[in-house]
């Protein structure tokens, strides 16, 4: 049996609720529809080179793949960007800037994660230091597994998310608005009363929260 | 007249976002990559508009674009598009090229006061860098300004396209200023190698770090509609306007073209670097241009 998620399906009608899930329609009205496809057209990339697979992102948006084409460039600032690329495992040091850097960027926003690492922790998976299922501290949208993918993988990924874009399917963040208690709990778990930002909510500060 | 400014802000809009997409797929080509579309600075500029804003660094920070805005649609409406019709003429009589060029410094210093507030020192760094760059900038183009004023005898950009049409080209006549105001055109359209103020490896985006979504689009909108007025101020003054919509293209593109080859040839300068160059060579080139009007007739 499916376990239940962490977005109020029953055990019961989990499968019904996990498609539901996966194929949601965000998008009624036609300008809705456009803003869409011009989001899926355009999407401005920060890329947070964690681990090894930072190597690969040089070559995916300079002249020999050229990701550009798709639409896809790389921005400076959290602030401009729509989709952040975590290119390996996380360390909780780590961590913590990444959640830094994911609460400054403007909704909508995506992440991306490449090679198996962020996926179940991959050969740091009995580390001190590292987390092991990134998707339990933040929303993930595309894995692209491999250790590590090639540049050509990382481009089949951002056209799955480009892809999953202009069809209204719900995105991370939403997942993330929605289930933030969760997410924050996990987070605090890990790292403490010291996540960025600094939040002042009741259920933050609540002693069964922390565990470090 | 309220109909046709409208009417030139939306084709300064598309013209302008076409060109920058030029610039990026020429670029890309020079660079052997296949390249963005023409069009993709659309899908930015309307997914930017599209996004959601929950960053608050006061009323001045959200000031500052609508300033620059305000600095690139004024000298839009005071240049002359087209030179023998008087459609989008109505407001060109108003003004002169004192007044275009007071307007032309007025998004920098709107772009000044709003990241200040926002206090990102990258930002900060950014502002500076572009301010002290501007001193270098504005000289060559004000002395090449000036020397038109006096061979021409009028600082009325219609006089002088009027003027252009008995004595020759003014690209011919004085190749000097031409040649002085181009090299500070390319400072103005921030190619290499004066990108100083938004150096993508040494300051992030510069003065644009902290702005994100909708006031990053009004920005990128407002550069282009700039770089169409900056683009049409020089044709007004030097390649003798156009009279129909297909020169208009042909000549802006041209000059369009030679800044992209310019920026794409060159390495960046430093600040100094900068303003050390353009305080020489095109001051000199622009001082000898003047020297020739004034003594030379």
């Amino acid at each position: 049996m499916m376990e239940s998620g962490f977005h109020g399906c029953d055990l019961d009608d989990s499968l019904k609720c996990k498609l539901e899930e996966s194929g949601t329609q965000n998008t009624h009205s036609v300008m809705e529809k456009a803003a869409a496809w011009f989001r899926s057209r355009s999407i401005f990339v920060v890329a947070y080179g964690t681990g090894c697979g930072a190597i690969e992102m040089p070559p995916t948006f300079t002249s020999r793949y050229d990701a550009e084409r798709m639409g896809v460039v790389g921005v400076a600032t959290p602030r401009q960007a729509d989709l952040i690329i975590l290119s390996g495992y996380l360390a909780y040091k780590t961590l913590r800037r990444v959640i830094r850097t994911y609460e400054q960027m403007q909704k909508p926003k995506y992440i991306i994660t490449l090679g198996s690492c962020p996926i179940n922790g991959g050969m740091y998976w009995d580390s001190y230091n590292t987390i092991k299922k990134l998707d339990d501290y933040l929303p993930v949208d595309v894995s692209v597994v491999g250790c590590m993918p090639r540049p050509e993988a990382v481009i089949d990924g951002f056209s799955l998310l480009q892809k999953r874009i202009k069809n209204g399917e719900k995105a991370g963040w939403e997942k993330y608005d929605e289930n933030l208690d969760f997410y924050k709990k996990n987070q605090k778990r890990v790292l403490g009363n010291h996540v960025d930002p600094s939040y002042e909510t009741d259920w933050y500060n609540l002693e069964n929260g922390s565990e470090v | 007249m309220i109909f046709q400014i409208i009417l030139l802000i939306m084709l300064a809009y598309v013209v302008g976002f076409i060109y920058m997409g030029l610039y990026r797929n020429i670029t890309a080509r020079i660079q052997g990559r296949y390249g963005p579309t023409v069009y993709q600075t659309f899908y930015d500029s309307i997914k930017l508009f599209s996004k959601k804003n929950s960053v608050s660094y006061g009323w001045m920070f959200y000031l500052g674009p609508v300033i620059m805005a305000t600095g690139a649609v004024l000298t839009l409406i005071l240049v002359p598009v087209f030179s023998d019709s008087d459609f989008l003429r109505s407001v060109t009589t108003q003004g002169n090229l004192f007044l275009l060029l007071y307007l032309m410094v007025l998004g920098p210093l709107g772009n000044a006061l709003a990241v200040g507030t926002g206090g990102n020192p990258f930002g900060v760094m950014g502002v500076v860098r572009g301010l002290t760059r501007l001193i270098g900038l504005e000289l060559p183009f004000y002395i090449a300004v000036v020397g038109l004023i006096i061979a021409s005898n009028s600082s009325d950009i219609v006089h002088i396209i009027d003027l252009q049409k008995t004595t020759g080209l003014n690209i011919l006549v004085h190749p000097f200023l031409f040649i002085a105001a181009m090299i500070s055109m390319v400072g103005f359209f921030g190619a290499s190698p004066f990108d100083i103020p938004g150096a993508p490896q040494e300051v992030y985006s510069g003065p644009r770090t902290e702005f994100s979504g909708k006031f990053l689009a009004l920005l990128m909108s407002q550069g282009s509609i700039f770089a169409f007025a900056k683009l049409v101020l020089i044709i007004d003054l030097f390649l003798g306007g156009a009279d129909s919509l297909w020169m208009l293209v042909i000549k802006t593109f041209a000059i369009f073209i030679t800044i992209i080859f310019i920026g794409i040839v060159y390495g960046r300068y430093k600040v100094e670097q900068a303003v050390d160059f353009l305080m020489k060579i095109p001051t000199l080139i622009g001082v000898i241009g003047l020297v020739r009007i004034i003594w030379f007739g």
